[in-house]
């Protein structure tokens, strides 16, 4: 292991074992997936640590906190998104006198390589009122990881690593250090601390209020908030936070003058070392990786008279992710003289299904079954088949969020719409599918769920799902559905014919069915060869 | 020493792959390794680019700055060419000139070619003909690691450990396929003239 390159999410799960982790629970959401796939990897080694995909990433959150109370440390992954849906626990969790220490390992995805928006988890912390270290190398993710699980027990609070997909997906050396045992099997003694009751949660939002303090002390003297103030150059300062910092170093090197510059790896902010930055300077540029946190809160902090330049005033682009051109720019650098080459309209590669996804055929049926209909919609979801918004199929109108096809689907029926129809893939419906399906249930709207189910988590690289195929059809009956409107349809070019007629068949029912659409997907298929081999 | 490598392909091609061959040789050679790729849906049939930084010295940006990589190493011609911005001057391209053709406006093959050779510096070789001569189609991209080998600062035996690390658990017969890839790639002819 020693002379091997790892991926951050890598060096995160690392950090993890060495702190001594007993538990780690997610759901797979690139960028962050790998943490937990390389967890899965450790079962057997003489750890013994329990690493699960759960069914979302609320699940995942509550379990982890459950190992918290028991004692022990545990450590739950997500994406950006993912950390909407465990919110609720999230925020609350911030309140409870958490015993064993609890990490959230978050990858936010700036630029959305392989995401429906680039938000900045960063927010959740500072709303939660938690600290938040935000590594900007491997050694970094690596020594934050574990010193994460002490600060999460030494102030009782959740804490959360911000990773990136840059730093989540780049590879380098780490340097392990020595692993600590695991915590013993001991139950928090303080159960006041662990019931959120009006009465209870006011006096611990209280305390937490009050640690605040505790948590700038820290992250004043804590080594991952470098400053540097050159005294002898006063025109701008930097501050920069995450991979921002290495856009900056990358560049300046070159620029004739060295500004004071503050790097941030902690959060809450060090509200000190900003001022002594800003007393060292005429104006400050903000060089962050996300939305302007930091640059919000600067000015209140730094006081008036100081220009401060980022993403608010457009210095910076506000949306997309950075990289060293853009802040080779902002630092007034010239542009490096590279080949002198421009080769124009050369055709995207856009994402496609596999040729032969069970998904194609699913959708050629929806599309063919809906030729006759005068209106149609038809609700989407997030997974591969996304990709049916995309021509050739074109077959998808709506993509909002895990499980929204659903929801959206009877919405779109009670607004008076007719022929409606969502789509969803199986470990997209047991993440969050089955709450708006009993929604559909209990007031009988009349549209068709259609659960492409291929018996993986593809999108993510074929993670299992939480159920196996076979329980689905038992599962969906059990919410209400009755047996004769479930339609199960095999989506392969033989069968064409007859999985037009089922969907047509389904359409024309008056009142909620659902159809099951089932086959493997092929890159599991594969998977699986290449496993037996 | 400092080498930036930008290397490019379609999904599918082996791109991540030669990338952790060449980092894992750069290792064993004590030096500082960077290589940052992108999963998930960009992946999907779709392009895949890795930015490979080597170096001595500490590496701050996982990202290559655009006009400063040294070279572009590509499983495929039109790839090779999409992430021109980022070649330094007197960069040099090395690419394979079998396309994959899995999108309807695909250029023309003879347009792809044309370009290349209009870089000042470039090595197309016919890595599919010269992978299939080695045992197997599927090792393009070792064989473009072989024709990359002369002009990465690394020494050849310990891109060969590497390859070995890399195909160990396959069994011996395909690390020989392999180790036999890299060297037809290494010694590859550029066959590309329309002069």
């Amino acid at each position: 292991m020693a002379d091997m390159l790892v991926l951050g999410d890598e060096a995160l799960a690392m950090g993890a074992i060495d702190a001594g982790l007993s538990a780690a629970y997610g759901y797979p959401g690139t960028p962050s997936t790998e943490i937990m796939e390389f967890l899965m990897k450790q079962r057997n080694a003489p750890d013994n640590i329990t690493a699960q995909w759960c069914a979302n990433e609320k699940t995942a959150f509550e379990t982890a906190v459950g190992v918290s109370y028991a004692g022990k440390r545990s450590l739950v992954t997500m994406k950006h998104v993912g950390l909407n849906v465990a919110s609720d626990a999230f925020i609350n969790s911030a309140l409870l006198e958490i015993h064993g220490g609890l990490v959230i390992a978050v990858a936010d995805d700036p630029g959305m390589h392989s995401s429906q928006n680039e938000q900045d988890s960063r927010f959740f912390a500072d709303f939660a009122k938690i600290i938040c270290l935000e590594p900007k190398n491997h050694q970094e993710i690596y020594n934050m990881t574990m010193e994460a699980f002490e600060l999460s027990e030494k102030f009782h609070i959740p804490v959360m690593i911000r990773l990136v997909t840059r730093l989540s997906h780049s590879r380098s050396l780490v340097k392990t250090g020595e692993k600590r045992s695991k915590n013993p099997l001991q139950k928090s003694p303080n159960r006041l601390g662990w019931l959120a009751l009006p009465s209870l949660s006011r006096k611990n939002w209280q305390k937490l209020l009050e640690d605040q303090e505790a948590f700038k002390v820290y992250s004043e003297q804590g080594k991952y908030n470098k400053l540097y103030i050159n005294p002898e150059f006063r025109e701008y300062g930097v501050i920069t936070t995450g991979l921002g910092g290495n856009y900056f170093k990358e560049n300046s090197s070159e620029l004739p003058h060295q500004p004071s510059h503050l790097h941030i790896g902690i959060y809450p902010v060090p509200e000190e070392k900003i001022r002594l930055l800003a007393d060292a300077v005429e104006k400050i540029i903000v060089i962050e990786e996300g939305y302007p946190l930091l640059e919000r809160a600067l000015a209140s902090l730094t006081g008036t008279g100081k220009k401060i330049h980022g993403k608010l005033d457009k210095t910076l682009p506000p949306a997309g992710e950075l990289n060293p051109d853009i802040i080779r720019q902002t630092l007034g650098l010239p542009v490096k003289k590279g080949i002198d080459i421009t080769i124009r309209d050369l055709p995207d590669r856009i994402p496609q299904l596999c040729s032969g996804c069970p998904h194609e055929y699913t959708f050629k049926a929806i599309c063919e079954a809906l030729q006759e209909c005068e209106e149609s919609i038809v609700t989407s979801d997030i997974g591969c088949y996304a990709l049916g918004a995309l021509p050739p199929y074109k077959a998808v109108e709506t993509i909002l969020c895990m499980g929204a096809s659903i929801g959206m689907a009877k919405g779109a029926f009670e607004a008076g719409h007719k022929n409606v129809i969502a789509t969803i893939g199986d470990s997209t419906f047991y993440h969050s599918g089955i709450p708006p399906l009993i929604d559909a249930i209990a007031f009988n709207a009349d549209i068709t769920v259609v659960i492409m189910d291929n018996s993986t988590t593809a999108m993510t690289g074929g993670q299992q799902t939480i159920l196996p195929s076979h329980r689905l059809e038992k599962l969906i009956e059990g919410l209400g559905v009755l047996p004769e409107n479930i339609r199960l349809m095999n989506p392969i070019e033989k069968y064409r014919e007859k999985n037009r007629n089922i969907i047509k068949s389904a359409i024309e029912y008056k009142g909620l069915s659902v159809v099951i659409s089932s086959r493997e997907c092929l890159q599991s298929i594969k998977k699986g060869k290449r496993n037996t081999l | 020493m400092k080498q930036d490598i930008i290397l490019s392909g379609v999904g599918g091609q082996g791109v991540l792959s030669v990338a952790t061959i060449i980092a894992a040789g750069a290792i064993k050679q004590g030096l500082t390794v960077r290589q940052s790729e992108i999963h998930g849906m960009a992946q999907r049939g779709g392009e895949v680019l890795v930015h490979l930084r080597i170096s001595d010295k500490s590496i701050e940006s996982d990202l290559i700055p655009r006009k400063t990589a040294d070279f572009i190493l590509s499983m495929e011609p039109l790839e090779s060419l999409r992430h021109i911005e980022y070649l330094a001057e007197g960069g040099m391209v090395i690419t394979s000139i079998n396309p994959v053709v899995n999108i309807n406006n695909y250029p023309e093959e003879e347009f792809l070619l044309r370009q290349i050779q209009s870089l000042p510096q470039y090595r197309a070789i016919d890595a599919k003909g010269i992978a299939i001569k080695a045992g197997a189609a599927k090792s393009v991209n070792v064989v473009l690691a072989g024709a990359a080998s002369k002009k990465i600062s690394i020494d050849t035996r310990l891109l060969e450990e590497a390859i070995r690390d890399q195909f160990i658990a396959k069994g011996k017969k395909i690390v020989d396929i392999n180790l036999k890839a890299f060297h037809l790639g290494r010694e590859a002819e550029c066959p590309i003239s329309f002069n």
